[in-house]
């Protein structure tokens, strides 16, 4: 197999594939989660001013007090990761015409080298997160192989990608067929690991946020 | 005199180019395969020097688009003249001999230049039902390959279906094509990608020949650096468009108008390595982008099978088939799951027992 082949099967089989196997688990997933329901609460609502799901969804987002500054790394690594991956993938022209043709949905994308920058800082951060979960004792343990596994899984899109545009290390050609694999790699197990996170996040925090705002818990 | 006859610059001078014109078409030749200066007058002299050399030129299934493209597209510039220059001694498309007469004439030049001609071949090789799928004289591309090879001092593997397969390799491939070098395995053997290759391509890997006596620095696919060490995309004059992120997005469009980048409408100047963007075609008029149309890729293998040449590099080759399949199972996974789920819930509510305080103190 040549790198041609090689880039047309990733953009061909194994993208049906890896697209296939995506959709399927995240409908799976969706439709388990959500149709467990929960027993009524029969207990008279408590409810605090302000405390509600939707204000969850907001709050959590947000530093609790103090936070900011035990834990700087965490939360201004960890902005500046998913906002950068966001940029990277939802803003570089060819991702829009990627999705345009899976989707029909398109928008401006931002130029090249705006989106080069932002793959540069999205890498640092991403690994400047990892080495604090290997430097910090409570992080590491609380760490399973899941942790390292999901990181590897998205820190490799963002590199293969950054390094074709640039260049490195392997012909374009190669570089690219590789940068899709990776994409592929993280489609197959995004519904299956934590990273289903994407889909689960907002929904998860207003449920909580629902339930302790009927116990008239203080947000 | 005969002597003199058959030497290059001797030819040249018949056809009125000058000594200075040639030096000058050395110098900018041994540039552009990013030679040192000194390879120029090294060049110059070597060719002046030398006798014309000998080449055959084997067809193979082909479309005649490679000698087309160095015969007609240069003439009369000084491509065309170095290319009427060598020894030309086989040719079906340019020689006047035809039949057996022609025959005579490869098997002469065959038998006069043993281990020193240059074999060109264009066409990719049929190896279905023994090669039969593409004759010559009653011999299979095949076995006239692997008669003539043997003797050549190197092989130039003119276009991308001798280098590569090509076009008669795309899927299905029903002659069962293969390229040059998925035969002879024991001669030095260039590739000259193209669908046509670029003249001057050509024209420096024999000018090279003749100067050192072996072929120019190849990449791993066999392919003179010099021409396709860099993208169509890394030296496309509307690359500035990409970085901007303003794309043409349909052939007559405002974007089309303006010259900007044609990657949404499939060109594949990012995975194609060729020289057109620098060197250009018809004696440095334009080329493809130029002109408006995205790049197909031509020099790569297999391009005729990378999905289409107008979905953009980032787009599927190929519909997805799986994906609402996949939908519908995994929603109806899910719809199973959670039925699961339920009758699970409700067979531990109907197991429950209530516990008295007698159970406890039991």
């Amino acid at each position: 197999m040549n790198e041609m082949q090689l880039l047309t099967w990733a953009r061909g089989t194994g993208l049906d594939f890896a697209v296939g196997i995506f959709l399927l688990g995240v409908l799976w997933r969706l439709i388990e989660i959500y149709s467990l329901g929960r027993k009524k609460d029969l207990s008279a609502a408590r409810q605090a001013a302000g405390a509600s799901g939707w204000h969850t969804i907001f709050r959590r987002s947000v530093p609790a007090e103090g936070m900011l500054k035990k834990s700087p790394v965490s939360y201004i690594g960890g902005y500046t990761f998913h906002i950068g991956l966001a940029i990277c993938v939802f803003l570089f022209a060819p991702h829009i015409k990627l999705i345009q043709s899976l989707t029909g949905l398109s928008w401006p994308g931002l130029p090249s080298q705006f989106v080069d920058l932002i793959a540069v800082v999205t890498i640092a951060a991403m690994v400047v997160v990892l080495v604090d979960r290997i430097n910090k004792p409570v992080k590491r343990y609380l760490s399973t192989f899941q942790d390292w596994f999901t990181w590897t899984l998205t820190f490799l899109p963002v590199l293969t990608g950054w390094m074709a545009v640039q260049h490195l290390l392997l012909p374009y050609t190669t570089m690219l067929a590789i940068h899709i694999l990776s994409v592929e790699l993280l489609l197959v197990f995004l519904p299956f690991t934590k990273l289903f996170h994407a889909f689960t996040v907002f929904g998860s925090r207003w449920y909580i946020g629902t339930v302790n705002g009927h116990k008239g818990v203080a947000v | 005199m005969r002597e003199q006859e058959g030497r290059l610059v001797a030819s040249l001078a018949q056809q009125g180019i000058s000594r200075r014109t040639f030096m000058k078409y050395c110098a900018t030749l041994a540039s552009m395969m990013a030679l040192p200066p000194s390879a120029g007058i090294a060049m110059a002299e070597a060719m002046a020097s030398s006798r014309r050399p000998s080449v055959i030129w084997l067809p193979f299934q082909e479309c005649t688009g490679c000698t087309e493209s160095i015969t007609r597209s240069h003439s009369p510039t000084l491509e065309g003249l170095i290319f009427d220059a060598i020894s030309l001694d086989y040719q079906e498309t340019l020689m006047a001999a035809a039949g057996h007469q022609a025959e005579e004439a490869l098997e002469k030049a065959i038998e006069d230049n043993k281990g020193k001609f240059v074999l060109i071949i264009d066409g990719s090789v049929a190896t279905g039902l023994d090669g039969a799928y593409s004759c010559i004289a009653g011999r299979s591309n095949l076995e006239l390959l692997k008669k003539v090879a043997p003797h050549a001092a190197a092989i130039v593997a003119m276009g991308s279906c001798a280098a590569y397969g090509g076009i008669p390799k795309a899927n299905p491939n029903p002659t069962a094509a293969v390229s040059v070098s998925d035969i002879i395995k024991d001669k030095p053997i260039v590739n000259i990608p193209g669908c046509p290759p670029i003249p001057v391509v050509m024209t420096g890997v024999l000018a090279h020949f003749l100067t050192f006596g072996s072929l120019p620095e190849l990449d791993k696919l066999g392919r003179p650096k010099a021409f396709y060490g860099e993208t169509i995309h890394d030296r496309c004059y509307r690359r500035p468009f990409y970085d901007q992120g303003k794309f043409a997005k349909t052939f007559d469009d405002d974007g089309a108008r303006n010259g900007w980048c044609l990657f949404e409408l499939g060109c594949k100047g990012p995975i194609t390595y060729n020289a057109c963007a620098t060197v250009k075609w018809n004696g440095g008029t334009s080329w493809p982008v130029e002109s408006g149309h995205g790049c197909l890729g031509c020099s790569e293998p297999d391009f005729w099978d990378g999905g289409g040449f107008y979905k953009a590099l980032s787009m599927p080759a190929n519909p997805l088939k799986l994906a609402a399949g996949a939908a519908v199972a995994g929603a109806a996974a899910g719809v199973a799951i959670s039925f699961a789920n339920r009758a699970k819930k409700g067979a531990a509510k109907a197991a429950h027992e209530t516990t008295t305080l007698a159970d406890l103190e039991k």
